[in-house]
């Protein structure tokens, strides 16, 4: 037996200790190779008579498992489809065997879990007989799988329900929870929590004391905790959870169905048929284009792109420990909260004492909410607040590495900013502008150095939102964008890194949404169908909503000056006529208000519909155009902008294009992107759409030229990038 | 093609379906037996002369499971040789075995032979039988399962029926019950449930509320509006995108009420009933099911009776009398807009909201409704119809001779 990722140690008692430590990595995964290692472990745990028990830990310091070994997975394949099949169903079966052999090899084995462990990480441990976590650790348990397209595959959509029941285990699995020790003991999922330093001695108790335990689905008289799915209370669960489930997911993501659908068909059979069910799903989740377009996006380049992947290597590390904020509105608060909780240094500028000192509150707010749920301290909450200083003096700003700008969207403010600015900032401070629409060249002409003027682009609202978008100007310097590469990196918050257009990458792609609602609106199709289509298409709200939450004089602002300057016309098209009954006739502008397309409680939730919207125009609307024409549509749009924005070089990597459009609009996550999901359309495919939806709805969605070469030559983003980055 | 005669037609009277219920102390198994026994004892049958007894039962679990048809077969005093088959498809499982039964004798296979059905919801709860349509991922999901009340409400949201449209229905069915009580005229079919010793221990409909007014159902909670938000109007949404939300207006006072009984209907060839001396009532003139959308469920009946009535070389101006089963209010006023017709044929007699509607017996209780309205008024033509889970209709055209 040669072992590499685990170390055995076996005491005077015949217990066994292995401790996983895989060598080179600072996590470990649950790799073929581990869990081949493991058979070697079990096999030997069970033959030999002078050992009594198996301990499994690691060393990773608070960090059990991380999961399964997304890459090595990622690389099972075949000749063809039913090859490649064929091989991931047989290295599921083969960790099936491996893991059930812990179960079944009559010796007790305890899993003493030191810190997070995920997906096949908490797998193996739902396999053995006994679970002992480490109660001070921040370490987490759950089943991220679900996020990223794939479904628990190594046992957990099996052994999960039949522990702690399918009511409790299923919304674990289908939201990807993670929870933490005391949760996981209260659920049922681990037995016992001591302080890490007694997880040894814990196990070896539990061993001595239960010499041959069962797990309670291999006993005789064993019952489905909560009840099969043809009990009572088991039938409400999946009556009701398939309900809840499509609510919640518009039945976009497979992984979930298939998830609950593991569960059902697993309950209803004994467990090792059970396990070639689950098996069986997830060689189906992990073989879809869905999941491979979301592991590629929401995990690969989400991480890629928040280690700096976009960072010009050749600027040396650099470090915002002071930072000066202009303007102490809501962006402005926002962004200072996340900055002092980073542990920076934060001057808040407005124009007046109050003005500032409410920008404080606003971190004051956030902390108040968060103690509430028992997700902070106060002592923690004055440590940060501390780091926030308010200020109306220039001055103050003399000292800082980094100055964002968040004052009124409009340039002449804008400029006398920065000019102020410059006057005291040192030579080599970045002044960043967090602008959403205005393009970052034309701002930087008010900066005496304009090399170090950059957008840093938040969104709303700060504390929540994970994306910043960072504009490179024409004149911007690597040192610029390497400084709020890295800041964002402090802030935990995942860069894209675009270049200077108006409304840059996100506003430019997201507004077609809107618009496109707005055409909807202008030809007459009932607002409920708009509304839910734009939902069933992936979007966190429908145009409509969305509209609302912006601000509907903001959207019409922004038109009417697109209107003006770019368009240089004096015609306003359907969708500002639209917005300007809504906002200057009806007054209207949006949920701020309570009322916009939408009427609104006084907490801001949304009631219904405003009726008044179904008077406008000749007040008759189409309720029966097709719904899957409509959603095309409203995805189509923002898609084919996205590709516009890479023919323009707005967007230079795809993986900016994909998890921007995501983390900064909501775009449909289940495609992985608007680039991955042209690709996984295929290009031809995608203009042939482009072109039926051009002819029947305007030339608005006429395929730019980089789609149709691609269409020609059946390249894809992500294949067009590779070979770019390569030459 | 051979006729298929109707030559009788009995049911128990509806019992409620709760605790309380004067029948909650009968087995399925001997309302089954009863039913029987009193179409064999009213037409002094030879049994041995039967080809089938095929009973509907939806619920076929428990006492109710395991061919129950065979099972009061037996316990009825039967002939051996007379086999026993249970149906089930929901809701119009009464109806459909009727359909069998005469399947069997228009295509010359079968002489003599019962349809009909039995449900002891009292004792056997509906959905006791699971089922994958509600529960099965792989199949309720992609198929926008709701549970009927959702549906109901539903199609009052399509069809713009409000809850006083809804209501008013509901009072119109109580007060066409109890005329038709008064008036005696269910006396033909309904035969008493009586004890080993012959005591009566339910002779009328007993779920009737007569009583009813605007007034009282205007006091009533919606019944389904807490299911609908734990998701399942969102579903609904989703299937029928145009809708902002569902309007709940269905509750317990304007949907049919869970009760128990058992019906069963006599059916045969024109020369089986002339050699055994029966007076045949009625002929089958065509049958038919279908299915249609599963989510919004139960608006089949317009459908199937569209195809019934192609199927006979009929026209809805052909039909003297229609009975659609009032699973909820919704399903009759969708019924009759979507039909063109007008309540003074439809229902004369009340409904499923007045009377109940126990799932596996309706279908057959509502045939010998409509024989004997007929007779009543000396009227030719029925056409009976019901709206069936998962989205299906069935109907059957019958014709008085």
């Amino acid at each position: 037996m040669e072992l590499v990722q685990f170390k055995w140690e076996q005491d005077g008692e015949g217990i066994v200790t292995l401790t996983w430590d895989t060598p080179g990595k600072a996590v470990n995964l649950l790799s073929m190779s581990a869990v081949a290692e493991l058979g070697q472990v079990i096999e030997r745990i069970a033959g030999e008579a002078s050992i009594k028990g198996l301990i499994i830990t690691s060393t990773k310091q608070g960090n059990f498992c991380a999961g399964a070994d997304l890459d090595e997975m990622a690389g099972i394949s075949g000749a063809g489809k039913d090859e490649a099949a064929k091989a991931v169903f047989d290295a599921m079966m083969g960790i099936h065997r491996v893991f059930r052999k812990f179960e079944t090899c009559g010796k007790p084995v305890v899993a003493a879990i030191d810190g997070t462990a995920l997906g096949g990480g908490l797998e193996l441990t739902l396999a053995c007989h006994h679970r002992i976590m480490a109660q001070d650790t921040s370490g987490r348990i759950g089943f991220p799988e679900a996020q990223i397209g794939l479904i628990p595959g190594a046992g957990g959509t099996q052994r999960l329900p039949r522990m702690i029941g399918a009511m409790a285990a299923l919304p674990l699995m289908l939201e990807s929870r993670r929870i933490d020790a005391a949760s996981a003991l209260g659920l049922g999922i681990v037995q016992k929590t001591v302080p890490a330093a007694e997880l040894i001695t814990a196990a070896k108790a539990w061993i001595a004391a239960n010499p041959k335990p069962q797990s309670p689905w291999d006993q005789k008289d064993f019952r489905m905790p909560g009840g099969g799915p043809f009990s009572k209370s088991g039938a409400q669960v999946f009556t009701v959870g398939n309900a809840m489930l499509r609510s919640r997911t518009y039945d976009n993501y497979p992984a979930q169905r298939f998830i609950m659908s593991a569960v059902y068909e697993g309950l209803l059979v004994d467990i090792d048929t059970g396990l070639k069910i689950e098996a069986r799903y997830f060689t189906r989740a992990l073989l879809s284009d869905n999941s491979k377009a979301m592991i590629r996006t929401l995990f690969h380049s989400m991480q890629e792109l928040g280690k700096g992947a976009r960072r010009p290597k050749e600027v040396a590390r650099t470090e915002v420990k002071r930072l000066g904020i202009l303007g102490a509105g809501v962006m402005g608060a926002g962004i200072a909260y996340v900055s002092a909780l980073a542990g920076i240094d934060v001057t808040l500028i407005d124009t007046t004492p109050e003005r500032a000192e409410a920008g404080k509150t606003h971190s004051v707010k956030l902390f108040d909410r968060e103690i509430s749920r028992g997700r902070s301290t106060s002592a923690r909450k004055e440590e940060v607040l501390a780091r926030i200083h308010p200020e109306t003096d220039f001055a103050k700003l003399r000292d800082v590495d980094l100055v964002i700008e968040a004052v009124f969207e409009d340039r002449q403010v804008k400029a006398e900013a920065t000019a102020k600015t410059d006057a005291v900032i040192a030579e080599t401070t970045i002044f960043g502008s967090n602008t959403s629409t205005l393009p970052i060249t034309g701002l930087a002409g008010a900066s005496k150095r304009p090399e170090n003027f950059i957008g840093i682009h938040f969104f709303s609202p700060v504390d929540r939102m994970m994306l910043v978008e960072i504009i490179v100007g024409k004149h911007t310097s690597d040192r610029a964008l390497a400084t709020a590469i890295d800041f964002t990196g402090k802030i935990r918050k995942t860069p894209i890194v675009v270049n200077d257009s108006r409304g840059f990458y996100t506003s430019r792609c997201f507004s077609m949404y809107t618009l496109e609602g707005l055409m909807m609106v202008a030809e007459g199709i009932t607002p409920p169908l708009i509304e839910n289509a734009g939902r069933m298409a992936g979007m966190p709200m429908g145009p409509l909503e969305v509209l609302d939450s912006v601000g509907v004089d903001t959207a019409l602002k922004i038109e009417r000056a697109w209107r003006k300057e770019v368009k240089n016309s004096d015609r306003p098209g359907a969708p500002e006529e639209i917005m300007a009954w809504i906002v200057d006739k009806s007054g209207r502008p949006g949920t701020k208000a309570g009322k916009g397309f939408y009427d609104y409680d006084n907490r801001g939730k949304r009631a219904r519909l405003w009726p008044g919207l179904f008077s406008y125009g000749n007040g008759t609307w189409r309720s029966d155009e097709d719904v899957q024409e409509i959603i095309r549509r409203l995805i189509t749009i923002q898609a084919l902008e996205a590709a516009r924005c890479y023919e323009e070089n707005v967007i230079t990597d795809p993986r900016d294009g994909d998890v921007g459009a995501i983390l900064g609009w909501g775009f449909a996550p289940f495609t992985g992107g608007p680039l991955s999901m042209i690709d996984t359309i295929g290009a031809a495919a995608f203009v042939a759409q482009c072109e039926a939806l051009a002819r029947k709805y305007g030339e608005r969605f006429q395929p730019n030229s980089l789609l149709r070469d691609m269409a020609k030559t059946g390249d894809t983003f992500y294949s067009r990038f590779t070979r770019r980055k390569a030459a | 093609m051979t006729d298929c005669f109707i030559y009788d037609a009995v049911r128990t009277p509806r019992g409620r379906g709760k605790k309380d219920g004067s029948l909650h102390e009968v087995t399925a198994l001997e309302l089954a037996t009863q039913a029987l026994q009193a179409v064999r004892d009213r037409n002094r049958l030879d049994t041995a002369e039967l080809d089938d007894v095929i009973l509907g039962c939806v619920d076929p679990v428990g006492e109710q499971g395991a061919d129950i048809a065979r099972a009061a077969v037996l316990k009825a005093g039967y002939a051996e040789n007379v086999p026993g088959m249970q149906i089930n498809r929901f809701c119009a499982s009464g109806l459909d075995a009727c359909n069998l039964a005469a399947g069997g004798i228009m295509s010359g296979q079968t002489d003599l032979a019962i349809g009909g059905g039995v449900e002891a919801m009292s004792r056997v709860p509906i959905g006791s039988s699971g089922g994958a349509w509600p529960e099965d991922p792989s199949l309720a999901i992609p198929a926008y399962f709701v549970p009927q009340g959702i549906s109901a409400d539903l199609i009052a949201t399509v069809d713009g029926f409000s809850r006083d449209d809804v209501d008013a229905y509901a009072v119109q069915s109580q007060k066409r019950a109890a005329e038709a009580w008064k008036d005696g005229r269910f006396a033909k079919s309904v035969v008493a449930v009586k004890d080993a010793l012959g005591q009566t221990i339910l002779s009328r409909d007993e779920h009737m509320r007569p009583e009813t007014t605007m007034q009282s159902l205007g006091g009533l909670k919606p019944s389904f509006a807490e299911m609908g938000a734990l998701g399942f109007d969102s579903v609904a949404i989703q299937r029928y995108p145009h809708l902002e939300a569902i309007n709940h207006v269905h509750h317990a006072g304007n949907s049919s009420g869970i009760v128990d009984g058992a019906a069963a209907v006599l059916m045969g060839s024109k020369e089986k009933g002339d050699a055994l001396g029966l007076k045949p009532r009625a002929r089958v003139r065509a049958f038919a099911s279908i299915g249609s959308e599963p989510a919004i469920m139960l608006t089949a009946p317009a459908d199937v009776s569209k195809k019934v009535l192609a199927r006979a070389g009929m026209q809805t101006k052909d039909i003297d009398l229609f009975e659609i089963n009032e699973a909820f209010a919704s399903v009759v006023l969708r019924y009759l807009k979507e039909m063109k017709l007008t309540p003074e044929n439809v229902n004369v007699n009340g409904g499923a909201i007045a009377l109940g509607h126990p799932l596996g017996a309706t279908g057959a209780m509502l045939l010998g409704t409509a024989l004997d309205e007929l007779e009543r008024r000396g009227k030719s033509t029925a056409l009976i119809t019901l709206c069936i889970g998962a989205g299906m209709g069935t109907a059957t055209i019958i014709e008085r001779l």
